[in-house]
């Protein structure tokens, strides 16, 4: 078990390691050069190789590379090119925010994201089933910003039930700030809500066909505990992958939901940095993302190692 | 173990009466099981025997109503102690499963929950139907754990069942199915999935078990040999109708259906059959659901078929005191004896050439690495490699088979894989005719892959499912020659005659075929290539009885008229036995003993070997050997035990040298050599007082 999360962390690190040169590599070496991008495209070739020399730019990219990366993990940051503030501060309050925001839509698709994975498969090809499959495959395929709309265009707009708009403070506290964070989180929550129900479906599916299932049933077991000890504890696990993956996709949706409802979140964050050039700001909001998403998955292959005794008791 | 006269005593348990099955599918409803009655008393195991698709499995089923959802009860009734269980609600279904009947599965690792532990598993029927609370269920289960003899319960109990083996999972299941001491005990081919040596032991404990216990049992298999060995009557299913029943001296003694007789003759005898003897086949198919005809079922097959069975159906009627048939001409049956090919039963004469050696194996090894990275090795320390194969030297001369046979995981399919060359051998080498051949097949010249063939155990896996089987028999031969398009499909229908293929088959698709099929395309791809040597891997083990008599029928006469150097591998002793000159007995990747057929299996044996023989059911009541039994499982290549390999779990360990020393080679005589420490002469003293011992049983019970 030591063996198996060593082995997990490790390669989640190289995961982390390799986003970082992608990210790294996508904003500061490709063509549009950083100076270019500072100082503009009037500025005289002078002024630019100037700044080219006090940024760094001419090392060798390895050099500016490892300088960068050992800057970020000790904490360094850097600047914003746009306004000159420290970013670390900054991202780090809009990511309290975007937490927010995820936690709520978390709690919300997994539970009910389950449940009705495994209402279809006890009802599988049946009616019920049918309907569930075309309601979460809607979900699925539907786009964050047009449910996003959708959501305000009824909920909000037209029942008046809750706010169309979510620019609050950024330095609100949780209670204060959940009204507006409701209509965001289902908005985010409809397209994990059909990839974890929809997997759920599947593996419990196969596993109330499997002979154990079977067997459990033929042992005279009430159903309701056939279903949770024998079949759920096994079908779940996959489901726990799935979650757990979902938390990355939860991040990318994020960028769009608060751009759409205009929270002030992470993802807001980084869509400001890009319609503004902000390099450094691009590359700590990314690298944070990238980072949540790395152990997301670590704590799914630890959960699936935990629950799973095959893995749990291999030396 | 002569229980034949309980069964009168005993109250009636099970009373199946006029049982039929229906399953909805798209071709429309399609009858699975018609009117089949039967009753089984108390103390009684009652045998279900028959083919896959003769609907026996379905009729379990259909007795604790858990069907498919596409599959009811169309007719009849099931009455359990009197009451009819299909006017039972589901819920008071649910109070009869586990406790009035209980089920024991086919594949124990498929139908144990691998996220609890075993103990859990037993004492969680304790607690529905037992009303115990969790300390006393789990006491209970302990109990039950130490009854079906598993070793040390408490620590057991607690164990997942992916720690335990498939003999030890189906103990637990057993457990699980008695705690309640049910009425009726279902048993779904309960040993199939297992290796002889295990079956051997799960069947004496089924048997010591049931005398313990009240139950009624309905066995389910398809092997006669477990049925002779463990049941008092029997019942046979053909086309999903009971066609025969009786005791098991009735049935097996002198059966009165046809089909029964033809089933009996196709099962190679370890005891009896020698080589060089055709086995009796069955011609045609079982029919299908949907295509059942309208009179007697087994018409279309029957050598003693007469107007009258074609066009009335003919009910199952008792012919002598318990003996039941369904056939009308059940006087007849000596001549079904002569119709099933006693007359050309013995194949074309064989003389495998002698002196020429074909195919050479010397000292091959695989071992597989475990833990092979970095990290694994850094935290344990050390590195175990699995010794899958570890020195096997074998010959095989022109023409002749050599026979490989060991439980599963000994490591006779590594090896298979080295000498085709599809696993690179750790060391050692694969000859062909003198010659040395490359380490694996990308080494080796089209030539010498064209010469060695290989035919595999499933040929769903090895049939290209995309390619008309005729396409798949034709590659081998575009390699070897180039033909014209009309040449060619000369060719490939020649083979198909060859293998008794229908010509018109070339053009179908594997899924169009049935298993057996299946196989014979497999084989004459095997031979398209005009190979001199062609491995078989167990290459009827996934068939029906009556099928791989026909293949191994097959296997023998195309080898007597192609000269082709077999190397067939197999867990069946019986098959290797029917088919083999030369035998090679593996135990943990090594060769224990090796000898021709004939003295590999008269005394002296090798303490394994006589385990291995001593295990095998063997379809005659009348039949009562010794019980050599085997403890636990082979253990695992990657631990090999030191010394003697075997000595961990043979009967004959005379202690510290078996241990500490591997054994000499003994040279038994007529090319026949054994690896033991125990000297052959006091290894065939023991044989010899052991069929003393048994002359003395005959004749005391006489």
């Amino acid at each position: 078990m030591t063996a198996y999360i060593v082995r997990r962390l490790g390669l989640i690190l190289l995961t982390v390691l390799i986003a970082s040169m992608v990210i790294f590599i996508a904003t500061q070496l490709l063509p549009g050069d950083v100076a270019h991008v500072i100082l503009g495209q009037f500025a005289t070739p002078a002024a630019i190789e100037n700044l080219r020399e006090e940024l760094g730019l001419n090392r060798p990219a390895v050099v500016q590379y490892a300088d960068w990366l050992a800057r970020f993990v000790t904490g360094d940051w850097g600047k914003s090119m746009v306004s000159g503030y420290a970013v670390r501060p900054l991202v780090l309050a809009r990511l309290r925010n975007s937490f927010m925001l995820a936690i709520l839509a978390f709690s919300l698709y997994v539970p009910l994201g389950i449940a009705l994975g495994v209402v279809a498969a006890v009802n599988a090809d049946r009616a019920l089933d049918r309907a569930l499959s075309a309601l979460t495959m809607t979900f699925v395929g539907l786009p964050e910003f047009v449910s996003g709309l959708i959501l305000i265009g009824t909920l909000a707009l037209s029942w008046d039930l809750l706010p169309a708009n979510s620019s609050i403070s950024p330095d609100s506290g949780f209670l204060e700030a959940f009204p507006y964070l409701v209509l965001p989180a289902i908005a985010i929550s409809l397209t994990c809500l059909g990839y974890v129900a929809r997997m759920t479906r599947a593996s419990t599916i196969d596993a109330l066909r499997s002979d154990y299932a079977m067997a459990a049933d033929l042992k005279g077991l009430p159903r309701i505990q056939v279903l949770l000890r024998h079949v759920l504890r096994n079908s779940l696990l996959p489901t726990v992958t799935v979650v757990a993956v979902s938390i990355g996709w939860l991040f990318g949706g994020l960028i769009v939901v608060e751009s759409v409802f205009g929270y002030p979140g992470l993802g807001r964050l980084l869509v400001y940095g890009i319609q503004h050039r902000d390099l450094t700001l691009i590359q700590a909001c990314s690298m944070v993302v990238v980072t949540i998403f790395g152990f997301a998955n670590l704590l799914a292959d630890v959960l699936y190692g935990v629950l799973n005794p095959r893995i749990r008791f291999s030396q | 173990m002569d229980k034949s006269t309980s069964q009168s005593e005993g109250q009636t348990v099970l009373e199946i009466k006029g049982l039929g099955v229906i399953y909805e599918s798209e071709k429309g409803p399609l009858e699975t099981v018609r009117d089949v009655s039967l009753k089984i008393g108390r103390g009684e195991v009652y045998g279900l025997v028959g083919e896959s698709g003769s609907g026996k499995t379905t009729l379990a089923r259909a007795v604790v109503r858990y069907l498919p959802r596409n599959g009811r009860i169309s007719s009849g009734s099931v009455l359990l102690n009197g009451i009819d269980l299909l006017h039972l609600s589901p819920v008071e279904m649910r109070r009869v499963w586990g406790a009035k009947i209980a089920m024991v599965h086919q594949d124990p690792s498929a139908a144990v929950n691998p996220s609890l532990t075993v103990g859990e598993q037993v004492a969680e029927v304790a607690r529905i139907h037992l009303g115990l609370s969790r300390g006393p269920a789990w006491q209970k289960a302990l109990e039950m754990l130490a009854k079906v003899q598993l070793p040390d319960p408490g620590a057991m109990a607690r164990r997942y069942p992916h720690q335990l083996s498939g003999g030890m999972l189906q103990r637990i299941l057993i457990a699980a199915a008695l705690i309640t001491s049910p009425q009726l005990l279902i048993m779904d081919e309960p040993t199939t999935s297992l290796d002889v040596t295990t079956e051997a032991v799960i069947l004496d404990l089924i048997r010591d078990l049931l005398k313990d216990y009240e139950t009624a049992v309905l066995y389910i298999t398809h092997n006669l040999g477990v049925i002779a060995n463990v049941c008092d009557r029997v019942g046979v299913m053909y086309a999903g109708r009971l066609v025969e029943e009786g005791s098991i001296q009735q049935v097996f003694k002198h059966s009165l259906f046809p089909y029964t007789m033809g089933l009996m003759g196709c099962v190679p005898r370890i005891d009896v059959v020698r080589r060089g003897i055709l086995l009796n086949t069955i011609p045609g198919f079982i029919p299908r659901p949907g295509e059942w005809p309208r009179g007697c079922i087994f018409a279309g097959r029957c050598p003693i078929v007469e107007e009258a069975c074609r066009d009335t159906p003919m009910p199952l009627v008792e012919r002598e005191p318990g003996h039941l048939t369904a056939c009308r001409r059940w006087t007849g049956m000596d001549r079904v004896q002569v119709a099933f090919g006693i007359k050309d039963k013995v194949a074309q004469e064989h003389h495998p050439a002698s002196g020429s050696t074909w195919l050479e194996a010397k000292d091959v090894k695989k071992y597989f690495g475990t833990g092979s990275s970095w990290l694994t090795r850094a935290l344990k320390r050390r590195s175990t490699s699995v010794r899958a194969v570890d020195g096997i030297s074998l010959r095989a001369q022109s023409g002749a088979t050599v026979g490989i046979v060991g439980e599963s995981g000994c490591g006779k399919t590594t090896f298979a894989r080295c000498v085709v060359g599809l696993e690179q051998p750790t060391a050692g080498e694969v000859m062909l005719d003198g010659k040395r051949l490359g380490s694996t097949w990308a080494k080796r010249s089209p030539e010498i892959l064209r010469q060695i063939q290989m035919v595999f155990q499933n040929p769903d896996a090895s049939l290209n499912p995309f390619h008309p089987v005729g396409t798949s028999v034709s590659r081998p031969i575009m390699l070897r020659s180039r033909l014209s398009r009309s040449e060619l499909d000369l060719q490939v229908r020649a083979l198909f005659r060859a293998v008794r293929l229908p010509e018109d088959y070339t053009s179908r698709l594997p899924h169009e075929l049935s298993g057996g099929e299946k196989q014979r395309v497999a084989i004459a791809r095997a031979f398209a290539a005009s190979p001199s040597v062609i491995i078989c891997d167990e290459p009827v083990s996934s068939l029906d009885v009556s099928v791989q008599a026909s293949l191994m029928n097959l296997l023998a006469e195309l080898q007597s008229s192609k000269e082709t150097t077999y190397l067939f591998i197999s867990h069946d002793l019986a098959a290797v036995r029917h088919l083999s000159d030369r035998i090679a007995v593996i135990y943990l990747g090594q060769i224990v003993e090796t000898g021709s057929a004939e003295s590999v299996f008269a005394p002296p044996y090798h303490p394994y070997t006589e385990a291995l023989f001593s295990a095998i059911p063997i379809p005659d009541p009348d039949v009562h050997r010794e019980r050599i039994r085997l403890r636990g499982a082979v253990p695992s290549a990657a631990h090999i035990p030191s010394g003697c390999r075997f000595h961990t779990r043979c009967p004959r360990n005379i202690g510290t040298i078996c241990e500490d020393h591997e054994p000499p080679w003994q040279d038994a005589g007529d090319d026949h050599f054994i690896q033991c420490h125990i000297p052959f002469q006091q290894l065939r003293a023991m044989q010899n007082a052991k069929a003393d011992r048994h002359a003395v049983q005959v004749r005391a019970q006489a």
